[in-house]
């Protein structure tokens, strides 16, 4: 059984590199809603970029496809940010997380899937090549007691 | 990005301005080369004080601007990184490689 968010947003674009920063900003600005402090929004807003990005990047490498991307809150002010592409999907998922792999040269750093796991709690990447990546993000944002 | 330079002596400052993402990146590595191919500097200064938001992309060109600067025998100094763009740097832990590497 699935359990229900209590509120979500879904969002398809382009893999247009002009949308990485509209895609992060509707996350951080859905995100308002649970009082995070700057710091939060700002790992929030990393994390988003670095999966879109990747949907922009190395998904669609040749051509412009769908990117979806879905935020969703649960029970006890947990953030979901579900990223998902059509594309060419990752042969070696394991690897492609180790630090510093990359197989976009030069203006890649390969640090993209090192800096989704340390700035979320969780990180699940679903992928099968020829067919498209799915990337689920969780990141509990801390209830502060003195906020209205 | 909106990319500023100023040169002193042999050190070349490059401000950042603007959001440092993989969409930015293209056109801020361009600027950064053709002003190390016009200066020829020995200290590359990356100031990023302007730098309001930045991904691993900006990692990227950290990394691009050490190994510039390596091969011109000079050194790189990233400096005024402001606390988004330091925590990006710290995860990829290379922080201090950056600021060193351009000087062995
Ligand atoms: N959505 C995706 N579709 C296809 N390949 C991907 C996707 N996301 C990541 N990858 C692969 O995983 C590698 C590592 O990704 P990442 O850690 O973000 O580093 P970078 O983007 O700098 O290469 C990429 O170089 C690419 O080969
Ligand atoms: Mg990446």
């Amino acid at each position: 059984m699935k359990i229900k968010p209590n509120n979500y947003i879904a969002l398809d674009f382009l893999s247009r590199s002009v949308n990485e920063g509209f895609a992060r900003t509707a996350v951080a600005a859905f995100a308002a809603q649970l009082d995070p402090t700057l710091d939060e929004l700002g790992d929030i807003k990393t994390a988003v970029s670095e999966a879109v990005t990747n949907a922009i990047v190395h998904a669609y490498p040749d051509e412009l496809g769908k990117i979806g991307l879905r935020a969703s809150i649960f029970d006890g002010n947990v953030l979901e940010i579900v990223v998902r592409d059509w594309g060419c999907g990752i042969p070696d998922v394991n690897k492609a997380r180790e630090p510093l792999y990359t197989t976009g040269g030069e203006e890649r750093s390969g640090m993209g899937f090192t800096i989704m796991e340390s700035f979320m709690d969780a990180l699940i990447v679903r992928s099968k090549p020829g067919k498209g990546t799915v990337v689920t993000m969780k990141r509990r944002i801390a209830q502060r007691s003195g906020r209205k | 990005m909106e990319v500023k330079s100023s040169t002193n002596d042999r050190a070349l400052t490059l401000a950042l301005r603007g959001e440092l993402d993989h969409h930015a990146a293209r056109e801020t590595v361009t600027a950064m080369e053709r002003a190390l191919e016009a200066g020829l500097p020995m200290q590359l200064v990356l100031d990023f004080s302007g730098v309001t938001f930045m991904d691993s992309s900006g990692i990227a060109v950290a990394m691009r601007a050490s190994r510039r600067m390596a091969a011109l025998g000079g050194t790189v100094a990233i400096i005024n990184v402001p606390a988004q763009a330091k925590k990006v740097f710290d995860a990829a832990g290379i922080a201090c490689a950056a600021k060193t590497e351009g000087s062995k």
